[in-house]
């Protein structure tokens, strides 16, 4: 890899990880309209000549450092723990097992604890399951998929997506990266008609539409920088931090020069789905700037615990 | 007919470590042992469990996380590999299991009736998650009893530690309710660890147990508290200072398993019996049993 040697990423897709655009889309409009997003997204890759699809997948959480799917053919039939009754997901997935071997050591290069999993059986999370089932369903191309780890924040979310960069140049591949990701997180806790699906609150309706906004326009930096915004106003507080923008934008490229299209946005069980896409283009929006710095390498815990303590 | 009784309350922690450091047929890695203390601990409850009369083991497990209502496993088999995502390396275990499932809807039912939201679990590729089976594993080596795993409803964090105390205590008034109009002789299972936060590396052979050691003082401290408490028979006590023991130990109590437990016992005040208490890569584990009988009950650690 040479410092001139920058990856191609022809597109990036941001995507809900619910399972009712795969196992019920005709339940709703709604569900219906992310269908043809996936749809028309699928179409797309289709028309790219990309040679991997990479996904960061939100539902997938990690405790010992990065996992990456590696199994050359992933086998099984995946049922989701809320919506068990929508029915079963039986999937078949193709791995770029040597991109997956390459992101290891170029994770490993810039400080991070990372691993290969290559099980047969292994659960792989139902937002991956969604995402590729739906956008690559023939395996046309083949496809790697990156865990979410449950303590890392900012600085380690960003060098991961550097490391990505590094491979997909090392390899010279070009492709399309995919988020799997709601906006609002607030699920309704009973079971509704899907008919009746709307946003949870009015508040996380406008946090997600003031979102849209900068993906329609392109302003993917401004998105990361923003997510410790995100995070606060409308994620339940289940993992320390919202992380997807962190991911997308180091991966992509840190800047808002994007074309953006907002494909769908619908209500999934009260949580905010949306179908975007971020295509790299030129010229650029926003007038923000920001003092969080951009980081290389990941050199851990900075030990504030173990310094200046009483004697 | 006679009515039905909880003759055991365990909290069993399922970190799938010890299953793997056990070598037992149905996984499919090998380990050179490791973390004898809680495999120890829970050998010797297995052996009391054997000696209890009892027809089911009702289990709650952290690994099921439902956020729409309490869910219930409602079919008589489940049988498929268990894969950890987290430590596939360690864990990747072929089972064969049955269900109570008329226990199962009993407790569905009762739950309802409490205003709780519930689902019965009928998909038949449905995968039993680790927690239930690595918990069920140590406790019955056997698989000679049939279970009803019950999920964890997200509580905690949708809402805060205090509306999961009130959930979780009514689920297991409900769930108690249901057991003694079953007239069966019931083991409940509260399956997690205390404290949780974990390393985030490794070590090149996982049952190297000379770098095992507890993630930080703090969370030891705390899970002595707890423990100590436990020994006292303080489990209201227990339950009270949960909220703040959750939010200083990020610990697996949040999935509200032995609030369900201590709830649905109706908050025992006679003392825990301990068994063991280990870190496993860095998290805290106890394994405790609250036996009703006061004739059977142990002084045993
Ligand atoms: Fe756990």
């Amino acid at each position: 890899m040479s410092e001139t040697n920058e990856p191609e990423i022809l597109f990036g897709i941001y995507c809900p990880p619910h399972p009712q655009p795969l196992l019920s889309p005709e339940a709703s409009e709604g569900y219906s309209n992310l269908r043809a997003a996936y749809d028309e997204c699928r179409k797309r890759i289709e028309e790219s000549d990309a040679d991997i699809i990479l996904v960061y997948s939100t539902t997938w959480p990690s405790i010992i450092g990065h996992q990456i799917q590696a199994l050359e053919k992933a086998i099984w039939t995946h049922v989701d723990d809320d919506f068990h009754y929508l029915g079963s997901m039986p999937y078949e997935f193709h791995m770029d097992t040597e991109f997956a071997h390459s992101m290891k050591e170029n994770c490993e290069k810039r400080g991070l604890e990372a691993r290969t999993v290559e099980y047969e059986g292994f659960p792989i999370d139902t937002g991956s399951v969604v995402a590729l089932q739906l956008l690559n369903p023939d395996n046309r191309i083949p496809s790697c998929i990156l865990s979410s780890n449950m303590y890392a924040n900012r600085s380690e979310t960003i060098v991961l997506g550097k490391a990505v960069r590094d491979t997909l140049a090392q390899q010279n591949k070009k492709a399309v990266v995919v988020v799997v990701s709601s906006l609002s997180n607030r699920m309704f806790t009973e079971h509704i008609d899907p008919k009746e699906d709307r946003i949870h609150s009015q508040k996380d309706d406008d946090w997600n539409r003031k979102i849209l906004e900068f993906f329609d326009d392109g302003r993917l930096e401004d998105l990361s920088q923003l997510s410790r915004d995100i995070h606060g106003q409308i994620r339940v507080q289940k993992v320390v931090a919202y992380k997807p923008a962190w991911w997308l934008a180091a991966t992509m490229g840190q800047h808002n020069n994007y074309d953006g299209e907002v494909l769908a946005y619908e209500a999934l069980h009260g949580s905010g789905g949306a179908v975007i896409t971020l295509t790299p283009s030129t010229g650029s929006v926003g007038d923000k700037e920001f003092d969080e710095d951009d980081v290389e390498f990941y050199r851990g815990d900075r030990n504030v615990l173990d310094k200046g303590m009483l004697e | 007919m006679a009515k039905g009784q909880i003759v055991a309350g365990c909290l069993a922690p399922h970190p799938p470590h010890l299953v793997y450091a056990d070598n037992p047929p149905q996984n499919e890695a090998y380990s050179e042992g490791g973390w004898e203390t809680l495999r120890w601990g829970y050998q010797r409850l297995a052996r009391k469990l054997k000696n209890i009369d009892y027809d089911a083991i009702v289990i709650f497990t952290p690994h099921w996380q439902t956020y729409i209502g309490t869910h219930f496993l409602g079919l008589p088999e489940f049988k498929s590999k268990s894969v950890d995502p987290v430590f596939p390396n360690l864990f990747r275990y072929n089972y064969d299991l049955q269900v109570d499932v008329e226990l199962s809807e009993a407790m569905r039912d009762a739950a309802s009736q409490e205003g709780i939201i519930t689902k019965m679990m009928t998909n038949p590729d449905f995968r039993v998650d680790y927690g239930t089976i690595t918990s069920c594993h140590l406790l019955n080596p056997e698989w000679d009893k049939p279970i009803v795993t019950i999920s964890s409803n997200r509580n905690t964090h949708y809402y805060s530690p205090e509306v999961m105390i009130e959930q979780a205590t009514a689920l297991g008034r409900a769930c108690a309710k249901a057991i003694e109009e079953s007239g069966k002789r019931v083991v409940l299972v509260a399956s997690h660890s205390l404290s949780h936060r974990h390393f985030v590396e490794e070590a090149p052979l996982p049952e190297d147990m000379s770098k095992e050691h507890i993630y930080n003082h703090s969370q030891y401290v705390w899970d002595m508290k707890i423990v100590e408490m436990m020994r006292d028979g303080k489990s209201r006590e227990v339950i009270d200072i949960m909220p703040e023991f959750t939010e200083q130990t990020i610990a697996e109590t949040e999935g509200g398993g032995l609030i369900w437990m201590l709830g649905a016992m109706g908050f025992p005040d006679f003392p825990a019996e301990i068994y063991g208490y280990q870190s496993v890569i860095g998290t805290g584990n106890v394994i405790a049993c609250w036996d009703p009988n006061d004739d059977t009950r142990e002084y045993v650690l």
